[in-house]
C-alpha cells in the first residue's frame, strides 16, 4: 500500500524559501497571505498490506532518514 | 502504433524533401521509423555541420603543440611535462530558453563529458553567456535560471567555475546564448579516442538509465523558435550532477587500466550519435540489442531509445578480457553497466529490439552522403568609419555610467554563485585577472583560460569581429603572463538559409582564421549553433572564443589589482576609436561606426613585449584595454585593488591628437595598462622594442583623479559598479 | 598522526583537504571509502566537503546513515578526533554527532566567496596555532550553511564554550552583514562537548598556499600536528 510522508519545518525554524514564495505571490497580486511554509511530500509504495504496520514502518523511516527531527516534523497518511 | 514513414514525417523530423529522397536512395526502401530518426539526427545541423562545414575546414587547426584537433570529442594540446590540456566549448542555447535551469545545467554536464571521455580530469569550467534586454521580466528569469543551473551542476560535480563573460542585448531577448567550456588535464600517453575496433568486442553502456528525455533535441537545436516553443518543454533533459560526478570518478578509474578500446559520451541524439560515430570512425560495424539498455521508463520503443537524450551516459568498447574488472568498477560507483551490443565487420549499424531488427543502415553512406551545403551568402558592406562625435556629458560622469552599465557592471553576483575554489588550484579567480589562472595539480605550471567575443563588433563587421574575438582571447591570456596555445570556438548565428546570415558566418570564420593564423593560435575544437532566431529575428553574430594558454611557473601570473605606489604605463597606441564603442552606445545611444582596427603584427609585438615583462617579474598588475576603453580599464584595476590612481597624462599631449573622450573611452586594440615599480625603465624598454608606450600616472590614495582635476572616489566607483546586479536581484 | 578522509559518493573536496593535511602533517592521509568500517590506526577522521549522495533529501542526510558513520561515531565515543568541513559538518549534524542543523542559506543562493572567521577559542586541537580572537579569511562555497539550533541549545553551546568560529567582518566584529548565510548567532563552526569533534562550513583547506591567495587556513592544519603527541 501507499504511505505518504509529509515533512514540514517545525514552527520557529525560519523558512526563507517560504518567505520568498509568499513575497512572490504577493507580487502576483494574491492578497491575504499570512504565512507560507515549504515542506516535502515523500510517497512510499510499500509491500506491507496491514495499515497499522505500514504506518509504523513509514514513521520509522521518517524518524531515521526522511525527516531531521532537529528542524522538521512529519506525519504519515495512508493512501 | 505503427507510424507511416514518408517525406512529410521526414520534414517534421527536420529533413528536407531532397534529404528524404537521399535517405530512400541509400536504403533502397522506405526506412523504418527508427531508421528515419537516425538519419534525421545524424543529418541535423547540430551533428552534421552541413551549413558550416565547408567554411570550418578553412580554419587553421594545427601547430607543433596540437595533439588532436577538431574531430575528436575535444581538442588536445601539449602543455609540457608530458601533460595535455583537453578542452572544448559547446552551446546549450535553445534548451536554456525553454527551461533555463536545466538547459544550462545539462549544458555544463555535456561539455564535462566531452572532456573526461578523452581521459582528462576536468579542472576548470568557463562560460560565455548572452542575455536579452535586462529591463524585460523574461530576461531576469532566464539569467536567474541559467546562473543557478551552471552553479547547481558545476558546484556539485566539484569542478571550479573560474571564468566567463556576460553580455546583454535585445537581439538575445528570445534566444539567450549559453556556451559552456570545460578544460581537463591528462597524461599525453593516456588519451582516449572514440574510434571503435576489435570485431566481437562488447559495447558497454554505463551511467544513468535511459528515459524519454529530450527526444529530438538535436533537431530542436537546429530549428528556429516559433511562438509555440513553450509547448516543447517536455523534450528538455534533466541533469543529475551527482551521477555525473560518479561517472567521472568511475571512468577515470577505468581509464587507469587498459580495458578501454574506445569511448564516447552520449550527447546530442545519445545512443545514435555515439554508436554511429564510434563505429564509423573505426571503419567497423556495430550491433545493438536494445533489450539490454538500462531503462527508466516502461514500454520504450527502439525509436525512443535511439533518440533519447537522457544525460550522464557513456558508450564504451571494451576489451572482453577486462569486462568483469570494468563491471566491478562501475558497480562500486553504483552506476549501471550493461553490455548492449558488439562490434561487427559489416560496416552497418544494426539495432534489434524484442527480436525485431528495427534499424539496419550502412554506415559509410550515412556519413559520406550526409548533406553538405554551400549555402548562398551575401556579405553586408563594411560600415563607414564613425565621424567626429562631441562629448555631451564629460569624462567623470561617462566613466560612472560605463562601469555601471549592464555590459560592464560587476559580475560579482554571478560568480559568487559558482564554486571557484574547489580543487584548491585556482590561482586567479573571476575578476582577479584578465584570464582565469588554474594551477596544474602536481606541477608548477598553470593554465590561463578565457572566453571572449564582442558581438556588437561582429554585427557591424563580422570579419573584423571574428578576428577581434580571437585577438582578445590571445590578449587576455597574454595579460596574465600566459603563452596562448589554442582556441575552441562556439559559433552562434541565426538562420544560415538567409544569405545575409550566411554571409556573417563566412566572414566571421574568415576573420577568425586570419587571426588564428597570424597569432599561431589554432582552433582545436568547437561547436556551431545556428538558427538562433525567434520569429524571424536573428541574434547578433556571436562567434565565442575559448582561449587556453600556459604559464610555466604559476607564481609568475599577474592579475589586474592595483597596489599603491606604482607607475602606470599604457602599452600600445591610442588613436581614440569610438566606432561601436560602449561609450558611443551608453552615452550617445548610438550603435554605429566601424569597430576598432586590428593589426595582427602590432598585437603580437605589443603582447610579446608585455608577456616578456611579466615573465621577468617587472609587472605587478596588468589589464588589457577592451570594452569601455582606457579609463574603464584603469577603473577596473582600481576597483580590484581598492587603491586609487592619479592619472597625470593630458590627452592633449598625445599623438595623434584625439579628444579627451576618444582618448579615455576609445576601444583601440593591442593595448595594455601595466602597473610597475619603475615606469621609466619600462618606457625605455618599450622604446628599445619599438613598442608605443606612455606614462599614465601613479597608483595610490582612495580616488581616481585626472590631470584636469576630475576626481572620483573609489567608493563612488564601487557603488556604480556593483549597483546593476545588486538592484536587479535585490 | 594518521588522518583518514572519508570518501562518500559525491564528495568533491577530498583531494583539497588531503593536500592541506599532507602539507602540514608531512604524511599522506588515508582515503577511506564509505563502505569501509575499520578505522583502526586513524587518529583523526576528516569528512570533507562536497555533495554526498547529491545532497538529495537533505544535505548530508543519507551519508549520515551509511555504515562508515557508525564507525566514525564509535571513534568519537572512544575520544577520537573528527573534523567535518562543509558537507562534512552537515553530515556530523545529521548523524547527531554535533548539535543543530544547517538550513538553506538565508538568501536562497549558493554562496562562493571569502568570509572572515573569528577564532572563539584557541585551546583546542583544531585551533592551537591561532590566537583567541584572531580573524582569518576562508573561502566558503555552500548553499546550505545557515546554522540553526533552538535557543536552549544555542545558550548551552555558548555557555560551554563550544562555538569554535564565528562569521565576522575584517575587523573582528560580529555583524549581520558579515553573516552571509544567516547563521544563528553568526556561528560558523561548533565543537562537541569533549572538544574533539569540530564541524565548520568554510574551507580553510582552500587557503593554505600563497599562490592561491593566502595561508590563512594553514594554522588549522598545523594545529592538528599536536594530535597524538604526548
Amino acid at each position: 500500500m501507499k504511505a505518504v510522508v509529509t515533512v514540514k519545518l517545525k514552527p520557529g525554524v525560519l523558512d526563507p524559501q517560504g518567505k520568498a514564495i509568499g513575497h512572490a505571490l504577493e507580487g502576483l497580486g494574491f492578497d491575504g497571505i499570512a504565512d507560507v511554509r515549504v515542506g516535502k511530500v515523500i510517497e512510499l509504495d510499500l509491500h506491507e498490506t496491514d495499515p497499522a504496520a505500514a504506518r509504523e514502518a513509514a514513521a520509522a523511516m521518517a524518524r531515521r532518514l526522511l525527516a531531521n527531527t532537529v528542524i522538521e516534523s512529519f506525519d504519515v497518511t495512508l493512501a | 502504433m505503427d507510424q507511416l514513414v514518408d517525406a512529410a514525417l521526414g520534414r517534421s523530423f527536420g529533413l528536407s524533401g531532397e534529404e528524404y529522397d537521399r535517405v530512400l536512395a541509400i536504403m533502397g526502401r522506405t526506412p523504418s521509423l527508427t531508421e528515419l530518426g537516425i538519419f534525421s539526427v545524424m543529418w541535423s545541423e547540430h551533428c552534421s555541420y552541413k551549413s558550416s562545414r565547408v567554411w570550418l575546414k578553412t580554419l587553421p587547426t594545427s601547430a607543433p603543440w596540437v595533439i588532436h584537433g577538431p574531430g575528436e570529442n575535444a581538442g588536445v594540446v601539449d602543455i609540457g611535462e608530458g601533460l595535455a590540456a583537453i578542452f572544448k566549448m559547446e552551446s546549450h542555447n535553445h534548451p536554456s530558453f525553454i527551461e533555463p535551469f536545466q538547459g544550462a545545467a545539462t549544458g555544463v554536464g555535456g561539455i564535462l563529458r566531452d572532456v573526461f571521455t578523452m581521459g582528462a580530469r576536468p579542472i576548470a569550467n568557463l562560460n560565455a553567456l548572452r542575455f536579452g534586454d535586462p529591463s524585460l521580466a523574461v530576461t531576469k528569469r532566464v539569467v536567474d535560471g541559467v546562473v543557478r543551473g551552471i552553479g547547481g551542476y558545476g558546484n556539485c560535480v566539484g569542478v571550479p567555475t573560474v571564468g566567463g563573460e556576460t553580455n546583454f542585448h535585445r537581439s538575445y531577448n528570445g534566444n539567450p546564448l549559453v556556451n559552456a567550456m570545460t578544460v581537463g588535464i591528462a597524461a599525453q600517453d593516456r588519451i582516449f579516442l572514440s574510434a571503435a575496433a576489435g570485431i566481437g568486442n562488447p559495447v558497454v553502456y554505463v551511467g544513468s538509465k535511459t528515459g524519454r528525455d529530450g527526444i529530438h533535441g538535436a533537431t530542436m537545436a537546429s530549428s528556429e523558435f516559433a511562438a509555440d516553443s513553450e509547448e516543447k518543454r517536455p523534450t528538455v533533459q534533466v541533469g543529475d550532477p551527482f551521477i555525473e560526478k560518479l561517472l567521472i570518478e568511475a571512468c577515470l578509474e577505468l581509464m587507469a587500466t587498459d580495458a578501454i578500446v574506445a569511448i564516447q559520451d552520449m550527447g546530442a541524439a545519445g545512443l545514435t550519435s555515439s554508436s554511429v560515430e564510434m563505429a564509423g570512425k573505426g571503419g567497423v560495424g556495430i550491433e545493438l540489442d536494445l533489450d539490454a539498455v538500462p531503462q527508466r521508463e516502461a514500454g520504450m520503443t527502439a525509436y525512443e531509445m535511439m533518440l533519447s537524450e537522457s544525460q550522464e551516459r557513456m558508450l564504451i568498447v571494451i576489451d572482453p578480457a577486462r569486462e568483469d574488472m570494468a563491471r566491478a568498477i562501475f558497480e562500486k560507483w553504483e552506476l549501471d553497466f550493461a553490455v548492449i551490443g558488439h562490434i561487427t565487420d559489416t560496416g552497418r549499424i544494426v539495432v534489434k529490439h524484442r527480436g525485431v531488427v528495427e534499424a539496419d543502415i550502412a554506415l559509410d553512406p550515412l556519413a559520406e552522403q550526409a548533406p553538405l551545403y554551400e549555402r548562398p551568402y551575401t556579405e553586408a558592406a563594411k560600415p563607414a568609419a564613425l565621424g567626429d562625435v562631441d562629448d555631451p556629458v564629460g569624462i567623470g560622469p561617462a566613466l560612472l555610467r560605463l562601469i555601471g552599465c549592464p555590459d560592464l557592471a560587476s559580475r560579482r553576483w554571478i560568480w559568487d554563485q559558482y564554486d571557484g575554489t574547489v580543487g584548491g588550484q585556482t590561482v586567479k579567480r573571476p575578476g582577479q585577472a584578465d584570464a582565469a589562472v588554474v594551477k596544474i595539480p602536481g606541477s608548477a605550471r598553470a593554465l590561463a583560460l578565457t572566453t571572449d567575443c564582442t558581438p556588437r563588433y561582429c554585427a557591424a563587421d563580422p570579419e573584423a569581429g571574428g578576428a577581434q574575438a580571437v585577438v582578445e582571447a590571445w590578449r587576455n591570456i597574454t595579460a596574465t603572463g600566459g603563452v596562448p596555445l589554442a582556441v575552441t570556438d562556439n559559433l552562434n548565428f541565426g538562420n544560415p538559409e538567409k544569405p545575409l546570415i550566411m554571409g556573417q558566418i563566412v566572414a566571421a570564420i574568415r576573420g577568425m582564421g586570419a587571426a588564428c593564423t597570424a597569432l599561431d593560435f589554432p582552433v582545436v575544437s568547437g561547436n556551431v549553433s545556428l538558427y538562433n532566431e525567434t520569429e524571424g529575428s536573428g541574434i547578433l553574430p556571436t562567434p565565442a572564443i575559448g582561449g587556453l594558454g600556459v604559464i610555466a611557473d604559476a607564481a609568475q601570473a599577474v592579475g589586474i589589482a592595483l597596489a599603491p605606489g606604482l607607475d602606470l604605463v599604457v602599452v600600445g597606441a591610442t588613436r581614440g576609436e569610438l566606432g561601436q564603442s560602449l561609450w558611443l552606445r551608453e552615452v550617445l545611444g548610438r550603435e554605429d561606426g566601424a569597430p576598432p582596427a586590428l593589426d595582427f603584427a602590432v598585437e603580437r609585438r605589443n603582447g610579446e613585449f608585455v608577456r616578456g615583462l611579466i615573465i621577468d617579474g617587472v609587472v605587478t598588475a596588468c589589464h588589457d584595454v577592451s570594452d569601455g576603453g582606457l579609463l574603464v580599464a584603469v577603473a577596473e584595476m582600481v576597483l580590484a585593488g581598492d587603491v586609487g590612481a592619479a592619472l597625470s597624462l593630458a590627452p592633449e599631449g598625445t599623438a595623434p591628437k584625439v579628444g579627451a573622450h576618444g582618448f579615455w573611452f576609445g576601444e583601440d586594440q593591442a593595448r595594455y595598462v601595466l602597473a610597475v615599480v619603475d615606469g621609466a625603465a619600462v618606457m625605455q624598454a618599450a622604446q628599445g622594442a619599438g613598442v608605443p608606450a606612455v606614462m599614465l600616472g601613479r597608483s595610490g590614495g582612495d580616488r581616481l583623479t585626472l590631470h584636469d582635476g576630475t576626481a572620483i572616489s573609489v567608493a563612488e566607483m564601487r557603488t556604480a559598479h556593483e549597483h546593476f546586479f545588486a538592484r536587479w536581484f535585490a | 598522526m594518521q588522518a583518514g578522509i572519508i570518501v562518500f559518493p559525491g564528495i568533491n573536496r577530498e583531494r583539497d583537504i588531503a593536500m592541506a593535511l599532507e602539507g602540514s602533517l608531512g604524511r599522506r592521509p588515508r582515503m577511506i571509502w564509505h563502505r569501509e568500517t575499520d578505522l583502526a590506526g586513524v587518529d583523526l577522521v576528516v569528512i570533507p566537503g562536497g555533495f554526498s549522495y547529491g545532497d538529495y533529501l537533505r544535505c548530508g542526510a543519507m551519508a549520515a546513515q551509511s555504515p562508515v558513520m557508525r564507525a566514525v561515531s564509535a571513534h568519537a565515543a572512544r575520544g577520537g578526533y573528527v573534523l567535518g568541513v562543509c558537507n562534512g559538518f552537515q553530515i556530523l549534524t545529521e548523524a547527531q554527532m554535533l548539535p543543530g542543523a544547517l538550513l538553506r542559506n538565508a538568501g536562497l543562493r549558493f554562496l562562493s566567496m571569502d568570509c572572515h572567521l573569528r577564532v572563539e577559542r584557541a585551546d583546542t586541537v583544531f585551533s592551537g596555532q591561532y590566537q583567541r580572537g584572531q580573524v582569518f579569511r576562508a573561502p566558503m562555497a555552500h548553499g546550505d550553511g545557515n546554522y540553526f539550533a533552538d535557543a536552549d541549545t544555542l545558550d548551552r553551546l555558548e555557555g560551554e564554550g563550544l562555538v569554535a568560529f564565528r562569521y565576522v567582518d575584517a575587523s573582528g566584529a560580529v555583524s549581520g552583514a558579515a553573516n552571509l548565510n544567516g547563521s544563528a548567532r553568526n556561528i560558523a563552526g561548533v565543537l562537541s562537548a569533549n572538544l574533539r569533534v569540530l564541524g565548520l562550513m568554510p574551507h580553510p583547506e582552500n587557503l593554505v598556499d600563497p599562490l592561491m591567495g593566502g595561508v590563512d587556513g594553514k594554522p588549522l592544519f598545523d594545529s592538528l600536528a599536536a594530535i597524538g603527541v604526548a
